[in-house]
C-alpha cells in the first residue's frame, strides 16, 4: 500500500490537489452567494423564510441525481460540479447564517436601532459579531459536506479524489480505493480541525469566555 | 418656547389587533420636564415611548419634538437626537463599556480625544469609575451597574430629550431606590427633558414633576402628583391611588 502511494505518488497528489482546488473554489463562491442572500434576507423575514425553504428544497436532491440533470445544460466537467457544490452549499450556509443573526437578543438589536444605528450596521456591528460561532459551524459544515460530494462530482469529470475511488471500484484495485478514501477521509478531518483552530484564533477573546 | 414633546390626536393601531394601542392622544410636555408615564402592562405606555424616537409610527396624528414633526426627519437622525435606556438594558455583549458608551459618538465618527474624554465623563456621572470599568465587559458588572453604563450610553451624544423604558424594572428595590435618587439629581443638574415609563406608582409619584396615567390606550390624568393625589380624574386613578394607600397602610401595621 505503501509502495503503491510511492509509485504512484504525483498522480495521487494531483489529484488531492484537484480535489482541494474544487473545493476551494467551491467554498468562495458559495460564502459569497451566502452572504449576499443573508444580506438580503436581513431586510425581510418573508425572503428569509422563502430562501431557507427553496434551497431546503433543493438540497433534498440527491447529488448525483443533480450533476445528471445540469450535464445537459452546462455538460461535464468542473463548471456542473462547482455549480452544484455551491447551490448545495447555500442550504446549510444560510440556514446557519440566518439563525444565528435571529437568535441575538431581541433587547440588544433593540437598543442598537433605538440608538439610531442603520438595518446594515445594526447588522456588521452588532448581529454578526454576536452570531459568530453559529456562522462558523456553518462554515465548517459546507466544508466537510463539500468535501464529502466533491468526490461523486468525479461522476461528471470533475476529478479529484472521487477519480481515483471510482477508479478503484470499477477495477477492484484495491490500492486506489484505500487511498482515495483516506486522502478524502483525511482532508474531511483536517480541514475540519483546521477551521476550528483558525475560529479560535480568529475570535480573540470570545463572548463565551467572557460568561 | 417650543414644547420639547407635542402629540396631535396620536393613534396607533398594531396590524391584526382589534384595538387601538394608543387612542387619540395629545399631550404637551414643556422642556426639562420630568413625566413619568404609569400604567399597567398593555395600557400602551410602551408604544407611546417608541412613537417618541419611531421604532413605531402612528397611524393617525401628528408627533412634534421641538416644533419638529419627527416624520419628517429622517429616522435614523430622529433617533440619534434622543437618548433611549430599555429595561433589559441591551448592552453590547461584545464590547468593552467604554466601546458601549461610545457606540453612538462612534457611529458619528467623533475624534478619538473626543470619545475617551466623554466616555470618561459620563462614567463618573453615573457613579462608575472609568478605570476601574472601561475595559470590562457587560457580563462582569451587576444589574444595576449595566443600567447604570445603559444610561451613560443614553446621554453620550447629550440628547435633549431621554426616554426611559422601565429602566429601574429588574433592579432589587435598595438598588432601585439609589438609582432612582441618582437618575433625579443627574436630570436636574443636565436640564433635559426625561420621559420615564413604569408600572411602579411609588416611583412614579417620586421621580416625575409630572405623571401621566394610562389606561387602555388612552390618557386618564396627566398633572402634578400632588394634584392627581387630590382630585382623581376618574375610577382607575382612584383605584391606583388606593391601591398605594392600602400598601403604606400594610407597612404601618408593622410600627
Amino acid at each position: 500500500m505503501i509502495e503503491y502511494f510511492v509509485k504512484y505518488s504525483d498522480k495521487l497528489l494531483t489529484a488531492l490537489a484537484e480535489h482541494v482546488c474544487l473545493v476551494l473554489i467551491s467554498l468562495f463562491f458559495s460564502l459569497l452567494l451566502a452572504a449576499l442572500l443573508t444580506l438580503l434576507s436581513s431586510y425581510s423575514s418573508l425572503m428569509s423564510k422563502l430562501l431557507v425553504s427553496l434551497f431546503s428544497m433543493i438540497y433534498s436532491i440527491p447529488s448525483l441525481a443533480m450533476f445528471a440533470m445540469l450535464i445537459p445544460l452546462t455538460g461535464l466537467g468542473r463548471t456542473t460540479a462547482i455549480l452544484v457544490l455551491v447551490v448545495y452549499n447555500q442550504y446549510l450556509l444560510l440556514r446557519n447564517f440566518i439563525t444565528g443573526l435571529d437568535e441575538v437578543e431581541p433587547a440588544i438589536v433593540e437598543a442598537a436601532t433605538g440608538m439610531g444605528m442603520t438595518t446594515f450596521q445594526v447588522l456588521t456591528k452588532v448581529r454578526l459579531p454576536l452570531s459568530r460561532a453559529a456562522i462558523f459551524a456553518g462554515i465548517r459544515l459546507a466544508l466537510v459536506s463539500t468535501i464529502g460530494i466533491a468526490t461523486i462530482a468525479a461522476q461528471v469529470n470533475a476529478g479529484g479524489l472521487g477519480a481515483v475511488l471510482f477508479d478503484g471500484l470499477r477495477t477492484f484495485n484495491m490500492n486506489k480505493i484505500l487511498w482515495g478514501s483516506l486522502l478524502s477521509a483525511g482532508l474531511a478531518v483536517g480541514a475540519n480541525l483546521l477551521l476550528g483552530f483558525a475560529e479560535k484564533k480568529l475570535g480573540g477573546k470570545s463572548v463565551e469566555d467572557e460568561l | 418656547m417650543p414644547h420639547a414633546i407635542e402629540f396631535q390626536n396620536v393613534s396607533k393601531k398594531f396590524n391584526k389587533a382589534s384595538y387601538y394601542a394608543i387612542h387619540n392622544i395629545c399631550l404637551t410636555i414643556k422642556a426639562g420636564e420630568f413625566v413619568t408615564i404609569l400604567g399597567s402592562s398593555g395600557c400602551g405606555k410602551t408604544t407611546l415611548l417608541k412613537l417618541i424616537n419611531r421604532l413605531y409610527d402612528p397611524d393617525e396624528g401628528k408627533i412634534t419634538l421641538f416644533d419638529e414633526d419627527v416624520q419628517t426627519v429622517d429616522v435614523i437622525q430622529v433617533r440619534r437626537r434622543i437618548g433611549y435606556v430599555i429595561q433589559q438594558v441591551g448592552l453590547f455583549p461584545h464590547m468593552t463599556i467604554a466601546d458601549n458608551v461610545a457606540t453612538v459618538p462612534n457611529l458619528l465618527k467623533w475624534e478619538r480625544e473626543k470619545i475617551n474624554r466623554r466616555t470618561d465623563e459620563l462614567l463618573e456621572l453615573v457613579g462608575l469609575e472609568p478605570k476601574e470599568f472601561k475595559d470590562r465587559y457587560p457580563s462582569q458588572l451587576s444589574g444595576g451597574q449595566q443600567q447604570r453604563v445603559g444610561l451613560a450610553r443614553a446621554l453620550a451624544t447629550d440628547p435633549k430629550i431621554m426616554l426611559l423604558d422601565e429602566p429601574f424594572g429588574a433592579i432589587d428595590s435598595i438598588t432601585r431606590f439609589k438609582l432612582q435618587d441618582e437618575l433625579k439629581q443627574i436630570h436636574g443638574g443636565l436640564k433635559k427633558t426625561f420621559l420615564f415609563v413604569t408600572h411602579d406608582i411609588e416611583e412614579a409619584f417620586k421621580m416625575g414633576t409630572r405623571v401621566m396615567i394610562m389606561n387602555e390606550g388612552r390618557i386618564s390624568q396627566f398633572d402634578t402628583p400632588r394634584a392627581i393625589v387630590k382630585n382623581p380624574a376618574d375610577d382607575y386613578v382612584t383605584s391606583l391611588v388606593n391601591a398605594a394607600r392600602e400598601k403604606d397602610r400594610f407597612w404601618e401595621e408593622y410600627q
